[in-house]
């Protein structure tokens, strides 16, 4: 009998009506890859929350990205950010009206097309939670060359999670890997505090059927606390370096989600004293330029329901642009663009019932 | 040959420098060059190709073509020349047809170093002496080095089928194969020419199929049809993209056990670093077949027992149920839809 079964038996035998939401990308690929909801019990409902970054990433903030890479830098972007529509198309479609935009699978890359162009401009589309901060902040302190910037459009988990907290119909969360790996899991003591069992996870298969089965266990004996599921990577503290440098790079700032909305200390920028790799501070005026006659009011994404689906509140069968207007090849919410989008997954991977 | 190192415009302009290129570049390196009593060498307007004597009733010439473009032109396991030999000799073999011959366009950049041209000459012909298929005509165009990056390969590939296989035959209950493991072809390309560093070599899969696949496609049922019901070769779209063509178009449901599909583990491994899925991958010397279930391991220790086909393995069949889809059983019971890739396979951020 193999580990998920055994998992599987364990979780039928407790089983009871609970909805736990996982805050990661990573994990709903792992959750769709297997059909993973097709096997639990029914009461046990797992839901996707706002642990996309591509998803997350406003349209304003793509709109700047297009804005300098249309006024002749070279931007260099994660893959996944090029296909998510901004009000007017994405950055795969700037490149195809004749935008330098390169596809890039670290800061390192970026860096090294600035060394090897040093008459360009080179800015880097710096996305992404707790995870990727820490190598953009690292790539900092190593002084890259001085025709190198970074537009940044980090997030931070917890406070997104806070903002959330009080709206959210959900019993307990599975939190994300990755990022535990750098903050630690202590920052989520008080979703704990507040009654949620939380339950920091790994990202195969038998690693999420764990944290299911220790999320039952916790409400079977009335408990509420944070528990490391992922111990051979998570250490309790988390990586203390990684924030060391996070912390020295970068400040905290309020910054706008996708679909939620401005939530505060949820961003950061860089210090006054890296202003001179700031692609914000470099370029802010071309950048206000190009997107002052932009409005967001009736925007495409405003038609989606990303909002409710990222709180949790709706799935992407409620959404009527659901498959309809809304899919992979045509997304017009970002939650449909990112392979880690829940959107997506349930596009790519819905069992046998629903295809 | 003259001194220049490097293709100019005058190279394609018909004059004593294209006869240089052409003669010294070309026929010298290609071995195979006559299907038929007009051949590469007479550099006529055009060549010829005897037919068989002895053809089975019923039998067809099947045409292909394809263009060929790849960055970058060497990767491990395979450069252009090879490619554009493998792509439409796997073209014609999934159809069910012995190649007879191939036609060579070739549109070369100007500045594109010669010698480069030469080892990629060298390596169309070596693909081609492999497959034993003779390259009897073909053209040379220049263009100005800024109007084109790199060079651009057709080949058009002429067959001839006894019985035509399609993609489109598969009837519930046959059994689904395929030749080795997928994505190798894809992943080494783009671990090659991003510079990922992954500890095992990666290693395309280019070459022929056609040799793996003369047994298997000469066995009959005692009706003297072909056991072989549908084939295809799972290029751009990898294996997702095949076999989801293959049950729309027979109008059958297809379910897959995932854990039975070959993908080397070094494949595996950068597809999940990277977000990919193996199953999107491309290949380049593999083929997904459809089977009649009473010969699938006749049809399986054939594959087996060539060098291309240690890794065959039986990895589903075709159903009656959900028509038009694919289905893949995971491991933990469960069945998860494999869905028609929708374009470039693009890596996750985190």
């Amino acid at each position: 009998m193999s580990a998920e079964s055994e998992l599987l038996d364990k979780i039928r035998d407790i089983s009871r009506p609970v909805r736990i939401m996982h805050i990661c990308g990573t994990h709903e690929r792992t959750i769709s890859k297997y059909s993973m909801r097709d096997v639990l019990p029914e009461e046990i409902e797992v839901l996707s929350g706002p642990g996309c970054p591509v998803c997350v990433t406003p349209e304003q903030e793509i709109d700047r990205a297009i804005a300098l890479a249309e006024s002749g830098v070279i931007l260099t972007s994660f893959g996944d950010m090029m296909r998510v529509p901004g009000s007017n198309g994405s950055l795969m479609e700037a490149r195809s009206r004749g935008a330098d935009v390169r596809m890039v699978y670290s800061i390192d890359d970026a860096i090294a097309i600035a060394e090897k162009e040093p008459e360009s401009k080179v800015v880097f589309f710096a996305i992404g939670f707790e995870t990727t901060a820490p190598t953009n902040a690292a790539a900092v302190l190593r002084k890259p060359p001085g025709n190198f910037s970074l537009l940044l459009s980090h997030k931070l988990t917890i406070p997104a999670m806070n903002e959330l907290i009080d709206e959210i119909e959900v019993d307990a969360f599975i939190a994300p890997g990755h990022v535990c790996t750098i903050i630690g899991i202590h920052p989520f003591d008080q979703f704990a505090e507040k009654g949620f069992p939380v339950i920091a996870a790994g990202f195969e298969a038998d690693e999420l059927l764990l944290s299911i089965l220790m999320v039952l266990e916790q409400q079977r004996s009335g408990n509420h606390t944070v528990e490391n599921a992922y111990p051979r990577a998570v250490k309790n503290e988390g990586n203390r370096r990684a924030q060391e440098m996070m912390e020295k790079v970068f400040e905290v700032i309020d910054s706008d989600w996708r679909g939620i909305g401005t939530i505060k200390d949820s961003g950061m920028k860089l210090r006054p004293e890296f202003a001179m790799y700031d692609a914000a501070v470099i370029y802010e005026d071309l950048i206000n330029e190009k997107v002052k006659d932009i409005s967001y009011e009736n925007s495409a994404s405003s038609l989606c329901r990303c909002a409710e689906i990222l709180k949790g509140k709706e799935k992407p069968s409620d959404c009527p642009l659901f498959t309809k207007k809304c899919n992979p090849a045509n997304p017009v919410g970002s939650c449909m663009v990112s392979q880690e989008g829940m959107c997506y997954n349930w596009y790519r991977y819905r069992g046998v019932e629903d295809a | 040959m003259s001194s220049k190192k490097t293709i100019t415009m005058e190279h394609g302009a018909g004059g004593q420098f294209m006869q240089e290129l052409i003669g010294g570049m070309i026929l010298k390196n290609i071995t195979q060059r006559s299907a038929g009593t007009v051949g590469l060498d007479d550099l006529d307007d055009g060549s010829t190709i005897s037919l068989p004597e002895e053809l089975e009733d019923g039998a067809e010439l099947v045409m292909t073509t394809d263009s060929h473009v790849v960055d970058p032109l060497f990767f491990p396991g395979g450069d252009i020349g090879k490619l554009a030999v493998c792509g439409t000799v796997n073209d014609l073999t999934v159809m069910g047809a012995r190649p007879l011959a191939l036609t060579c366009a070739i549109i070369l950049p100007e500045g594109f170093e010669l010698s480069v041209f030469e080892d990629i000459m060298k390596s169309m012909n070596l693909a081609a002496e492999e497959a034993g298929v003779a390259i009897i005509t073909g053209d040379t165009k220049t263009i100005q080095g800024n109007k084109l990056d790199s060079m651009v390969i057709n080949t058009t590939g002429v067959g001839i089928a006894p019985k035509v296989i399609r993609d489109n035959g598969l009837s519930a209950g046959d059994t689904i194969i395929v030749t080795g493991n997928l994505g190798d072809h894809g992943i080494a390309l783009l671990s090659h020419r991003e510079g990922f560093d992954f500890e095992t070599k990666l290693v395309s899969d280019v070459s022929p199929v056609n040799d793996l696949l003369k047994g298997p496609l000469s066995l009959r049922t005692e009706d003297n049809q072909p056991v072989i019901t549908a084939m295809k070769d799972p290029t751009r779209g990898g294996l997702a993209s095949s076999i989801n063509e293959m049950a729309q178009k027979s109008g059958v449901g297809i379910v897959l056990e995932e854990s039975d599909i070959p993908v080397d583990m070094a494949v595996n491994t950068a597809c999940e670093m990277l977000g990919l899925n193996p199953l999107e991958i491309a290949n380049e010397g593999k083929a997904v077949i459809g089977v009649r279930p009473e010969y699938a391991e006749e049809v399986l220790e054939l594959l087996r027992s060539h060098k291309y086909g240690a890794n065959a393995r039986i990895v589903g069949k075709a159903v009656s149920e959900n028509t038009g889809k694919v289905l893949l059983r995971t491991s933990i019971g469960s069945l998860r839809q494999l869905g028609m890739p929708v374009g470039d396979p693009i890596p996750r951020v985190c």
